[in-house]
């Protein structure tokens, strides 16, 4: 007994030490006074963090970093709440769904003068009107990451590429339904946004004809896949080929021709931020023509921010595989919020065909 | 046992938990499963479970999580064993919990490395033929599975083995029993319950293991822990998950009752029956 | 360690090799001047200074270090005179019935525990940040301390404490002076692995928490789709290291002290 009360002191002993040490950094790290606070709620690693130190002084303005790793965690605390989270950045089918929700409030415009700086391409999509509610932030495509230094001169211009019978167990698939499906709804030239019961289930047959070519099917590993050449070929995202072409330049990146998603992550005002009106200066801020080079260069992903293009690398911006020309645009669907019921039947035809995988 | 249960306020904080944070939140699980997607109540939710979908991915569940348990119990018990005859048995017991400190998630990431095509595994293989797939096999799932696990095995297994009266390895070699003997009808019987902690505490927790699942066996292994996740966190449909997590609950005791003490009292001083 | 034959101790370094074998890798990375966990080009020590430069990171540490150790110190407390309780109830229906609901946190996968959890703090109107997380990090710890310790209760000789009482010892005494130092081994087992599962957790810890209080692993799961940093294989060396000299001195001094009062028995 006397050994546990001992342990037990001991212990309470180290975490009062180790609050004191808390207090003494947050003191330290404090570099404004008296100034206000806002949180931001983001994907890890989705920020340049020099940006957030430089805000914070331009504006004396102490903000609170939050990461969340999906839309959907995200959702469900801002519609918690119990947090003040001033900015958010969900994409932009979680945009529809917080809408419907009441989970937003209204940009104001007038706060936003650099607003300008965006492509007007990227302004006032189905998915939110006149941006009443949010403001792009990346944005991206859907498509197949190659290796050619593994392949035998395989090329991907279209989805049915990923069928050739010599690519036993070489494809990797992002583990997410509307993608997945997405892939098989494209290659039998369907709408991504097909709700036709018929339509996905002869979707969800063709993938399941994938089977064999199937790796595995992981979500962001998939980057550190790529990197280290254990896969070959892999569906997905634009800002996750640019991450493994960072490090592995044999990488290439194609976006079928029979189309694909065209995606968004856009910067919102929670419906539970404290401050709105700081919330308003850091949208401005983010949105300034080298903040947002800056910003760029740091995540890797395509910006929206046209003032922000001209000052980064032609190498960059010409790069026509993320900054794909007007009509390879064209032929890309963004996501519809489909609903929830229909969102249910995309999952449970995802579940059926890795439950089928295996065979 | 004539002695009368300890004061009741001891018990109070225990109670108080199992009020707030286990009746609660099973409460609202149940009630959750009785809505659909839309916020209609129904009774689809249990229909659905029965498809044939959920119901192929209850039993693949239960074998991956029977395998698992039956290795760890294989690998922790020698283990637990001879751990109880080292010198600085607490430390080296120590020793086993301290890897578990570290992120798992990291440590999963560090699994791919070494199962990759050109990690260190591969590379010993290498010299004896062709590199082989190791990752996103079943082989790679288990493995892993069972490096996560079997502290919580060692533990109460080394715990139960370490009290045992040496007096009685004496006595039963003095009547003549092998050691193999020894083991099977004194030791093994008297560490039961410890093997019985340990199945509750790796078999349970393998039927809803969702991390791995995804970065270790490429989906290709799908437990009933991923498929809640799913429903909880992609879906949306809470009802549906939460449907899941009522068939995880009712699994989970049936294994308790399997697993259960049949009465209580000293396996050291009581076992006459 | 005489005792051990070959094969014994073969067995037991294979398992110890393995058991650290992942960590070795990450930390062999910690030092690549690659910046990623897949090749590995040259030795360097930045990713060390990055973590003493990165103050929000050691906060985080900080944090991560007290939830866990005060919600293991405490699901410990109430987890062990939970046990003792069941132990003691005479109706077995009873016990087996406080058992299943004793273990249902164990199987509940973490979102529902997060969930659900957040929807309780939010309807009582508990603000989100420490006090939510250290509340939850208790809740899902207790089971498993209850699992480690019942074998301990279960093979305690009744006839011990019956004894004890018929000696005149009052309850307290029997409580701290008979059944504790008998069960001690599981209260260790059932601390550290409730130490296990805090630093471990993700899913139910990012749900209950707000107002810029995070932990460790929040942080690492919501890197993972833009790449986890060496910093944080750099910061996990660290933690290992200090944890293993830690343990390793604490065990020595320990016995070192008390070696002419003690002889054997209850060790730890």
């Amino acid at each position: 007994m006397k050994e546990i009360l001992r342990a037990s002191i001991a212990i309470l002993l180290i975490v009062a030490l180790l609050f004191y040490g808390v207090s003494l950094l947050e003191k330290g790290s404090a570099t404004t006074s008296g100034g206000t606070t806002i949180t931001v709620f983001n994907w890890g690693e989705y920020i340049d963090p020099e940006l957030i130190a430089r805000f914070e002084e331009e504006t004396n303005t102490k903000v609170i970093y939050e990461t969340f790793d999906s839309n959907e965690a995200m959702m469900t605390k801002i519609e918690q709440g119990g947090t003040s989270y001033d900015v958010a950045m969900p994409s932009e089918y979680a945009i529809e769904k917080m809408k419907e929700s009441e989970l937003l409030l209204p940009i104001d415009h007038e706060k936003i003068p650099n607003l300008k700086n965006i492509d007007p391409y990227f302004l006032d999509l189905p998915f939110d009107p006149g941006n009443k509610y949010s403001i792009p932030y990346f944005w991206g495509t859907v498509g197949i990451a190659y290796n050619p230094a593994l392949l035998e001169g395989q090329s991907f211009e279209s989805w049915n590429d990923l069928w050739d019978p010599s690519l036993k167990e070489e494809v990797i698939i992002v583990d997410s339904a509307r993608e997945a499906i997405g892939m098989g709804l494209n290659s039998l030239n369907y709408s991504l946004n097909s709700t036709d019961l018929s339509e996905l289930r002869q979707a969800t047959d063709k993938l399941k004809t994938l089977g064999p070519n199937v790796k595995a099917v992981i979500g962001d590993e998939i980057v550190e896949m790529m990197r280290r050449e254990e896969a070959a070929i892999a569906l997905t995202w634009s800002g996750q080929a640019a991450d493994m072409m960072f490090v592995n330049e044999n990488i290439d990146y194609s976006v079928p021709k029979e189309g694909s998603n065209l995606w968004f992550d856009n910067m919102v005002i929670p419906k539970t931020a404290g401050n709105a009106e700081g919330a308003h200066e850091f949208i401005n801020f983010m949105l300034e023509a080298e903040v947002a080079a800056q910003n760029t260069s740091y995540v890797g992903y395509s910006t929206p921010n046209q003032a922000a293009t001209e000052l980064m690398d032609a190498e960059v911006i010409e790069d026509e595989r993320f900054y794909p020309p007007e009509e390879l645009r064209e032929r890309l669907e963004v996501y519809k919020n489909l609903g929830p019921e229909m969102l249910g039947v995309y999952n449970e035809l995802f579940l059926e065909f890795k439950m089928d995988m295996k065979n | 046992m004539k002695t009368k249960a300890p004061r009741f306020y001891y018990m109070i904080p225990y109670y108080l938990w199992i009020v707030l944070f286990v009746v609660a939140p099973i409460a609202l699980v149940v009630y959750y499963s009785f809505f659909n997607i839309t916020g209609d109540f129904t009774f689809s939710n249990y229909q659905n479970f029965f498809s044939s979908v959920y119901f192929r991915m209850t039993l693949s569940s239960f074998w991956y999580a029977f395998l698992v348990t039956l290795i760890t119990i294989a690998i922790a018990y020698p283990t637990a064993y001879w751990l109880t005859k080292t010198k600085n048995k607490q430390l080296w017991l120590l020793l086993i919990i301290i890897p578990s400190w570290i992120n798992l998630l990291l440590k999963a990431y560090a699994f791919i490395g070494i199962f990759g095509l050109y990690g260190p595994v591969n590379k010993v293989i290498s010299t004896f033929g062709s590199r082989q797939q190791i990752l996103f096999t079943d082989f790679s799932f288990i493995f892993v599975a069972v490096y996560i696990f079997i502290p919580f095995m060692i533990l109460p297994i080394f715990n139960s083995l370490d009290k045992l009266n040496p007096a009685l390895f004496d006595a039963s070699r003095d009547l003549g029993a092998s050691s193999w003997v020894t083991f099977r009808r004194v030791i093994f019987p008297l560490t039961l319950n410890g093997v019985k902690s340990g199945i509750q505490a790796v078999f349970i927790p393998a039927l809803s293991l969702f991390v791995i699942t995804r970065l270790i066996s490429g989906n290709k292994v799908i437990t009933l822990g991923t498929a809640i996740e799913q429903q909880f966190l992609v879906t949306q449909n809470w009802g549906m998950g939460s449907t899941i997590a009522v068939f995880l609950i009712l699994f989970m005791i049936i294994v308790m009752m399997l697993t259960g003490q049949k009465d209580r009292g000293g396996a050291i001083s009581g076992k006459t029956k | 360690m005489g005792k051990l034959s070959k094969v014994a101790k073969l067995y037991l370094a294979l398992v110890f090799f393995i058991l650290y074998a992942p960590i070795f890798y990450l930390i062999f990375y910690s030092f690549n001047s690659g910046g990623t966990m897949s090749s590995y080009e040259g030795f360097t020590l930045e990713h060390y200074a990055a973590v003493f430069n990165d103050t929000r990171l050691i906060i985080i540490l900080l944090n991560t270090v007290i939830v866990a150790l005060l919600s293991s110190l405490i699901a410990t407390a109430i987890g062990v005179l939970g046990a003792i309780g069941i132990v003691f109830l005479r109706n077995r229906n009873m016990r087996n019935a406080v058992l299943s609901l004793n273990t249902i946190l164990i199987v509940s996968p973490d979102v529902i525990i997060g969930a659900s959890f957040l929807i309780l703090f939010t309807m009582v109107g508990v603000k989100l940040g420490f006090a939510s997380v250290l509340i939850s990090h208790i809740a899902f710890s207790i089971p498993i301390v209850v699992i480690m310790v019942l074998p301990k209760l279960q093979e305690m000789s009744s006839s011990l404490i019956d004894a004890a009482a018929d000696l005149g010892a009052s309850k307290r005494d029997i409580l701290t002076r008979v059944i504790i130092p008998y069960i001690k081994p599981g209260i260790f087992a059932g601390f550290f692995l409730a130490l296990t599962y805090s630093l471990d957790d993700f899913a139910v810890t990012f749900f209950v928490t707000g107002n810029g209080f995070s932990t460790l692993s929040v942080e690492i799961y919501s890197m993972a789709r833009a790449g986890i940093t060496l910093t944080i294989n750099a910061l996990s060396a660290l933690i290992f290291i200090i944890t293993l000299l830690l343990v390793v001195g604490y065990y020595f001094f320990n016995q070192r002290s008390r070696q002419p009062v003690e002889t054997g028995g209850n060790k730890l």
